[in-house]
């Protein structure tokens, strides 16, 4: 079988506020995969996603999905950004929120059907909101809205998911809501890259990982990437080696005074 | 029969029955245009351009051209500036919205100082003149609301995205730029459609008066549409009333009872409303949301 790769990046180079953020990612992400991205902070996770999902221009190079340039299919990749960056007292209610990630596939001066409201039902489901439904986006907790924009990316029904930093600052409940969506999202040959802090949680649930650190580090299976040298490289003076167990110290970067 | 009759009477007069259609209009079209402008936060937008006009006005007044036209023509011109100016970030758009508004308000005083002579047309464009609503202006009312509110109805989920979330509306490929520049253009038009009834001074209320009343009332955003929408023209009628019956001038009576509505919305709005917080604080301990729940 020789199926086409879902992602491929080509000497990505995406500059973010006039510095180069990450330069020269060449890359192949396999239909379906998913991966971690993982990497200190400044290592450009976030700014790559970005320019994934059309959100930064590249300054260099191509990103191509189903070998086609990116932009050129609609709502193909879905994006969860670290934090929403949205008015929490908009009058939107959950489902008007979920609602939104079919706004693309509507299209223009169209109302959504049945279809639509029949992935935005599945999304609330599975993301354990229908009792939110029809409540006002600003009276849910932390751990639901975060939820909310889960649930939208769904419904958008992406052949590509990015989630930036979803295992940061949630409760545990919504944690293993994440992974187990993550689960799900594999059958049905979803392609997920997801950006993590943690190097445990990188190595034991997904089957590869990208180390990132302003340029390519490693990509593929956890055990040949998370190597000794590999993890010093990428994160330098913040990694311990104990016995055998490698420690990173996320808390006090060094040069800090950048809160993750 | 009396109250009959009460209502009846001004609209005895001509003047009387097309100022009420003209209030009528503005009232709702700047009710409907103002939920956008009370949800992004833009009230110093539309403050800024009802003023920018005024070099429009001044300009058709000396060329002996139309005085919506003119004014239709410059806010546009500094709406769309504002874009430009704050385009991805250069400048901040308030003040962008600063150096353009005042840069077109000293634009109008010169012009209109180099005219010498300007007469009560000018006047009535400052502070409105609803009772001296002609035919043609109706129409022109009629019309250009019309096109407004289409457009939002049609553009409905695209503007709905743009409000509230431009990262998932650039992720999901929409025209970002494009539709904020059409929601500016449409708020310049509402604003000189309603040059006419409240004048350039008091635009901005009507925009975001009746918009933010409906936003203590209501939690989604067509609900807070209609609401602001039916708020907007019973102020512009009751306001019309009181003009017709106290003789006082027409287009601060329709923004006084708009600002009424909305300080008993403030004080008595369920949820919001301070006074009913206040209330419920105290009479609501038997209630079962006040309750703690059973261990």
């Amino acid at each position: 079988m020789n199926e086409p790769e879902w992602l491929e990046m080509e000497d990505v180079t995406v500059a973010y506020n006039g510095r180069v953020a990450v330069c020269d990612i060449t890359l192949r992400v396999l239909h379906g995969a998913q991966v971690a991205v993982v990497g200190p902070n400044g290592a450009g996770k976030s700014t790559l996603f970005k320019a994934l999902v059309g959100l930064l221009p590249l300054q260099r190079g191509q990103v191509l999905i189903h070998g086609r340039p990116l932009g050129s299919q609609q709502d193909c990749v879905a994006y969860v950004p670290q934090r929403e960056e949205v008015d929490w007292h908009f009058p939107v209610t959950v489902a008007d929120v979920v609602l939104m990630g079919r706004y693309g596939r509507i299209g223009r001066l169209r109302r959504p059907g049945r279809e639509d409201r029949a992935a935005v039902a599945q999304a609330l489901y599975l993301l354990g909101l229908e009792d939110v439904a029809n409540r006002p986006i600003g009276e849910l907790s932390g751990g639901q809205q975060q939820r909310v924009f889960l649930a939208r990316a769904l419904a958008q029904e992406p052949h590509v998911l990015l989630m930036d930093e979803p295992f940061t600052g949630v409760d545990i409940v919504t944690q293993e809501i994440v992974l187990g969506l993550l689960g799900r999202l594999k059958e049905q040959g979803v392609t997920a890259m997801v950006s993590t802090h943690d190097l445990n949680l990188a190595s034991s649930r997904f089957e590869y990982v990208l180390l990132l650190n302003r340029r390519l580090i490693g990509y593929g299976p956890p055990a040949q990437v998370f190597t000794p040298q590999a993890i010093r490289e990428a994160f330098g003076e913040q990694v311990l080696f104990l016995d055998g167990a490698v420690i990173v110290d996320q808390c006090c970067p060094p040069g800090g005074g950048k809160w993750p | 029969m009396a109250v009959i009759e009460w209502l009846l009477q001004p609209l005895s007069y001509g003047f009387m029955q097309r100022g009420m259609a003209a209030a009528l209009m503005v009232g709702v079209l700047c009710a409907v245009i103002g939920c956008y402008v009370v949800l992004r936060s833009m009230a110093f937008l539309g403050d800024a351009l009802a003023h920018a006009v005024l070099p429009g006005v001044a300009l058709a007044y000396l060329l002996r051209g139309n005085l919506l036209i003119g004014a239709l023509v410059a806010a546009v011109a500094v709406a769309l500036g504002i874009g430009l100016f704050s385009r991805r970030g250069t400048l901040r758009e308030d003040t962008a919205i600063g150096i353009l508004f005042s840069a077109a308000l000293s634009l109008g005083v010169v012009l209109i100082s180099l005219g010498q002579t300007y007469a009560v047309d000018l006047t009535h464009i400052l502070f409105g003149n609803v009772l001296g609503v002609r035919m043609d202006d109706l129409w022109l009312t009629g019309g250009l609301g019309l096109v407004v509110l289409a457009t939002v109805g049609l553009l409905y989920k695209e503007f709905l995205v743009v409000s509230f979330d431009p990262v998932l509306a650039t992720t999901l490929r929409l025209p970002v730029e494009r539709l904020r520049n059409l929601l500016l253009v449409l708020l310049a038009l509402t604003i000189v459609v309603s040059l006419q009834t409240v004048g350039v001074g008091l635009a901005a209320a009507m925009l975001v008066t009746p918009g933010a009343t409906a936003y203590l009332l209501t939690r989604r955003l067509f609900p807070m549409m209609v609401v602001a929408a039916g708020l907007g023209a019973f102020s512009a009628v009751a306001g019309l009333y009181l003009s017709f019956y106290l003789n006082v001038a027409s287009g601060a009576a329709i923004v006084l009872v708009a600002t009424a509505l909305f300080l008993l919305a403030f004080f008595l709005a369920p949820r919001r409303g301070l006074l009913w917080n206040a209330l419920s604080a105290r009479w609501g301990r038997r209630g079962p949301e006040n309750r703690c729940p059973p261990s």
